[in-house]
């Protein structure tokens, strides 16, 4: 009885790791670039639908401000790529890593200058609301976090693997110069993708935010999350999901079973665990190079 | 430009290309040891904290800019460092002098035997290893609650060297000189690393590591003498926060401190000694600076003074993106840069470290 | 015995053979060169000998030792010298760091002693100094020595690889296309290069190398492969007129196709 309950909150917490993580990867996969910033890309999306929503705030219905916030993180994604990451082109990868970290301490500063440092609830229809299946209770928040996450991973899924757009993205990462001369618009598929991750961490953000209430730190939920993407093979979009889905699991049984203070620590353990004997993520991405 | 004429192999092997850059350091050091009799004793002690981040950065930059590693995680080795050196005096009751060089070798160690494992990574994994490195250090330090104290965390004794004292507040320019010789001696040996094989291996595992290997060069051993080094300068520095401190827990060696260490050393400049200097100097001054425009500020306004929460490390960010974007190699770059500019004067053209254009190719081929 | 001994080597990726049963033997002080249209598995013979890659089946054998047990970086002290077909310099640092990297094989200071920088190692610094300059002489790379790799011509860059690989000191150098992207008068120097190299330092030379004017000029002996199969050995002539080479190379229709005598 408890078990499911604990097993279905592991798997809601887990979702939105691993909607996150899906952020990383769809950047990854079409850019190279790591985004360590977006763990904040998510606290955004979540302050901005707050932001809409909430009455002391603008006040607008909950279904109206959710595609709206959406939209402004997609817009935000577009843009930041066109004005920022478009100049790093060429540059190392840790280059870029360092830019979105510094990125993140912005974000987090200027979320806090908006919405202040005390944890707020996003006032969402169906926050505090139940289903009860023979004596089991189950938030209905949860049971929603669940579905649009699994949704949201067949459409993405689909999209790369199968759609021209999608293709191109990934082509356009392995040689840049090479997809340009193909006819690839690398720039604006760049630009794009980061369009695509802003909105994906949006639909993270307000998932995370109709669970409970959110501060401007939640943005380093990232860390985890991007954790979570290594275990389950960075590069693969079921991959992350499934990486989110072992973390968010793995925490609220080990500070059960084990003792409270190893629920933070367990996700990092197994990361290491994976990383020494697959150190290139569970799903190799990296080729020796030829010489 | 001055033109150096070689006589001898050892032009290449000297300390300085040449007498006049020599005689440079030389007042710089001379400027550095007259300091305590021109800044007040406030002012002394930032400069205090500032040598101390140098040595951190150093052992950190000794990783990134000379093997090309990056590590998010090097609070690590600081923590390792700082409760080595206390728990050997505490405990064993060994003196400062004792305690300190094993506290910095306890933390070399500990960084070669993390080695192993994270120098097979590359790239994101490696960031994300050291990373998690980083968020271990501060559970485990919570975990390890007898030896560690936990988040009550402990209290670092003054410093005693032969019956003298070491403290912030008692012997500011004492404590002040000591922390100098630490550092000139770091210095010494972060170039003695450079001029020698070992640094040259360093730096061809950076650039090439299958080249390297074709050289004869051990990779996985040197990466892992690498990581023990900069660990073990990295340590060093740990046990000087902690007296520098007085107190410390879990919470003074969080991620976001490895974090800015990374950060400090990028814009500083990789790779070079003056880049870790430059790097300690915005990492250790900025906090000052943004108190003092901010009370500048609320003057001003005419309003008091408001405390912004998070608005350092906002500010940090925001350098640190216009440094990536406009100058990647950091303060050393545009000293650099402007440096030219004199010796060559009228003579500098625009142009003349202008970057080329490069297109992004997968890095996942190793 | 000869100095390099292929021993009935085999490679596969996957379901692709690269290397197909190929056996040869290398004499201590000839030149010998590789031939055969791209993918023919000329640079993975060199890779295999660098112990990058595992072979599947067969042996290799150095001065009659199998060098199977060694990994990669303990190659080079054996005396085995190799360059990158794509160039795999230290872009960020000078010439002549490049080159003293090349000494690493001679290297007797352990790290302790380099931290302090003690008078031992300063002396072994230049030894190795008295050691570069003589590949600098050899090669003509005075006017470099303080250049970044960064910055320098393509051609620059292909000499310098080659000193790396001479300050080795090796018995055996492995050069791989040596003179692709050089123009006329810097094949003719590389042409010079290895005759010397081999004549005045008695270092035993395999090449590979398309260009078959510069082949059949310096080289000994010849193979031709290709897809990973051994076509023919012997004398440069002999190679270039075998019905079965120009078959390969007629019938791959490639564009590298450079057989001209």
């Amino acid at each position: 009885m408890d078990v499911l309950q604990l097993l279905v909150s592991g798997l809601a917490n887990g979702c939105v790791y691993g909607l996150v993580a899906m952020g990383f990867v769809l950047i990854y996969k079409a850019t190279e670039a790591v985004n360590f910033a977006q763990g904040d890309f998510m606290m955004l999306g979540a302050f901005i639908c707050l932001g809409l929503t909430n009455p002391q705030f603008m006040g607008l219905p909950f279904w109206v401000s959710v595609p709206v916030a959406i939209a402004i993180m997609g817009v935000f994604g577009y843009a930041l790529d066109l004005v920022v990451l478009r100049r790093m082109s060429g540059q190392s990868q840790i280059a870029v890593i360092i830019l979105t970290i510094a990125l993140g301490f912005v974000l987090r500063f200027v979320a806090g200058l908006i919405w202040g440092h005390e944890p707020i609830s996003l006032a969402s229809p169906i926050a505090g609301k139940d289903i009860r299946l023979g004596g089991v209770v189950l938030g209905m928040d949860e049971i929603m976090v669940i579905g649009v996450t699994l949704a949201m991973t067949i459409a993405l899924y689909f999209y790369f693997n199968r759609t021209k757009l999608g293709v191109a993205m990934q082509a356009s990462s392995q040689n840049q110069l090479a997809a340009y001369y193909m006819g690839i618009p690398v720039k604006r598929i760049q630009s794009l993708i980061w369009a695509l991750a802003g909105m994906v961490a949006a639909v993270a953000g307000i998932l995370f935010a109709s669970k409970g209430s959110i501060d401007p730190s939640i943005g380093l939920l990232g860390i985890k999350s991007f954790a979570a993407a290594v275990i389950g093979g960075f590069g693969s979009l079921p991959g992350a999901l499934l990486g989110g889905v072992i973390v968010g699991l793995i925490e609220p049984f080990a500070s059960r079973y084990i003792a409270a203070g190893y629920a933070q620590i367990m996700p990092y353990l197994l990361l290491f665990v994976i990383l020494i004997f697959r150190p290139h993520g569970i799903l190799a991405q990296v080729h020796q190079k030829k010489v | 430009m001055r033109t150096v004429f070689k006589t001898s192999y050892d032009a290449d092997i000297d300390l300085f290309k040449h007498g006049a850059q020599r005689n440079w350091y030389i007042l710089l050091l001379v400027a550095a040891l007259l300091l305590p009799f021109v800044l007040s004793e406030f002012a002394l002690g930032e400069m205090t904290n500032l040598l101390i981040w140098s040595i951190a950065c150093m052992g950190l930059m000794l990783l990134v800019g000379q093997t090309g590693q990056p590590s998010l995680g090097h609070a690590a080795f600081l923590a390792v460092g700082c409760y080595a050196n206390v728990l050997l005096q505490e405990r064993l009751g060994l003196p400062f002098i004792l305690s300190f060089p094993l506290a910095g070798l306890i933390a070399g160690v500990a960084g070669a035997l993390i080695a192993r494992p994270m120098t097979r990574l590359h790239g994101v994994y490696l960031a994300i290893g050291t990373l998690a490195l980083a968020i271990l250090t501060d559970d485990l330090i919570v975990l390890a609650t007898p030896l560690t104290n936990g988040v009550m965390g402990l209290f670092a004794p003054d410093i005693q060297i032969f019956g003298y004292g070491f403290n912030r507040y008692g012997n500011p320019i004492r404590l002040y000189l000591l922390i100098l010789a630490i550092t000139v001696a770091v210095v010494l040996v972060y170039r003695n690393i450079q001029r020698s094989p070992l640094g040259r291996s360093f730096a061809a595992i950076r650039d090439s590591e299958i080249s390297a290997q074709a050289m004869g060069v051990n990779v996985a051993r040197t990466k892992a003498i690498a990581f023990g080094i900069s660990a073990g300068i990295t340590g060093l520095a740990g046990a000087l926060i902690g007296h520098y401190a007085g107190i410390f827990n879990n919470e003074t060696f969080n991620v976001i401190l490895s974090i800015q260490l990374l950060l400090a050393v990028v814009i500083g400049g990789l790779g070079t000694i003056h880049g870790a200097f430059f790097g300690a100097a915005v990492v250790a001054l900025l906090p000052q600076a943004i108190a003092i425009s901010r009370d500048l500020l609320g003057k001003v306004m005419g309003g008091g003074t408001i405390a912004i929460p998070g608005l350092e490390a906002a500010v940090f960010g925001a350098i640190l993106i216009a440094f990536i974007l406009f100058e990647p190699q950091g303060i050393y770059g545009r000293w650099f840069k402007i440096r030219t500019f004199f010796e060559l004067f009228p003579f500098y053209r625009r142009d003349m470290f202008r970057r080329q254009k490069s297109y992004l190719k997968t890095e996942r081929m190793r | 015995m000869s100095l390099l001994e292929i021993d009935n080597v085999t490679l596969r990726f996957g379901g692709v053979t690269a290397v197909n049963q190929v056996s040869f033997n290398v004499e201590e002080g000839e030149v010998f060169a590789l031939v055969g249209p791209n993918g023919a598995g000329k640079s993975t013979l060199f890779n295999l000998i660098s112990r990058i890659y595992n072979p599947a089946e067969g042996d290799i054998r150095f001065d009659g030792k199998s060098i199977l047990d060694k990994a990669p970086h303990e190659i080079a002290p054996l005396g085995i010298a190799r360059t990158f077909q794509n160039i795999e310099l230290f872009e960020q640092a000078t010439v002549m760091q490049n080159l003293l990297v090349g000494r690493h094989r001679h290297r007797k200071s352990n790290m302790w002693s380099e931290l302090l920088f003690t008078p031992y190692v300063r002396t072994e610094e230049r030894r190795h100094r008295a050691a570069i300059e003589k590949v600098i002489d050899f090669l003509d790379l005075q006017a470099y020595r303080e250049k970044y790799i960064a910055g320098l011509p393509y051609g620059v860059r292909k000499v310098v690889e080659m000193g790396r690989a001479l300050a080795i000191e090796p018995r055996l150098l492995l050069l791989d296309e040596p003179a692709s992207g050089l123009s006329v008068e810097e094949t003719q120097d590389v042409a010079f290069w290895v005759e010397d190299i081999k004549k005045q330092m008695g270092i035993t030379v395999i090449m590979v190398e398309h260009d078959m004017h510069l082949v059949s000029s310096v080289s000994d002996r010849v193979l031709a492969l290709a897809d990973g199969k051994m076509l023919s050995l012997g004398k440069p002539h002999e190679v270039q007129n075998d019905p079965r080479v120009i078959e390969a190379y007629i019938g791959a229709s490639d564009q590298n196709a450079e057989v001209s005598a």
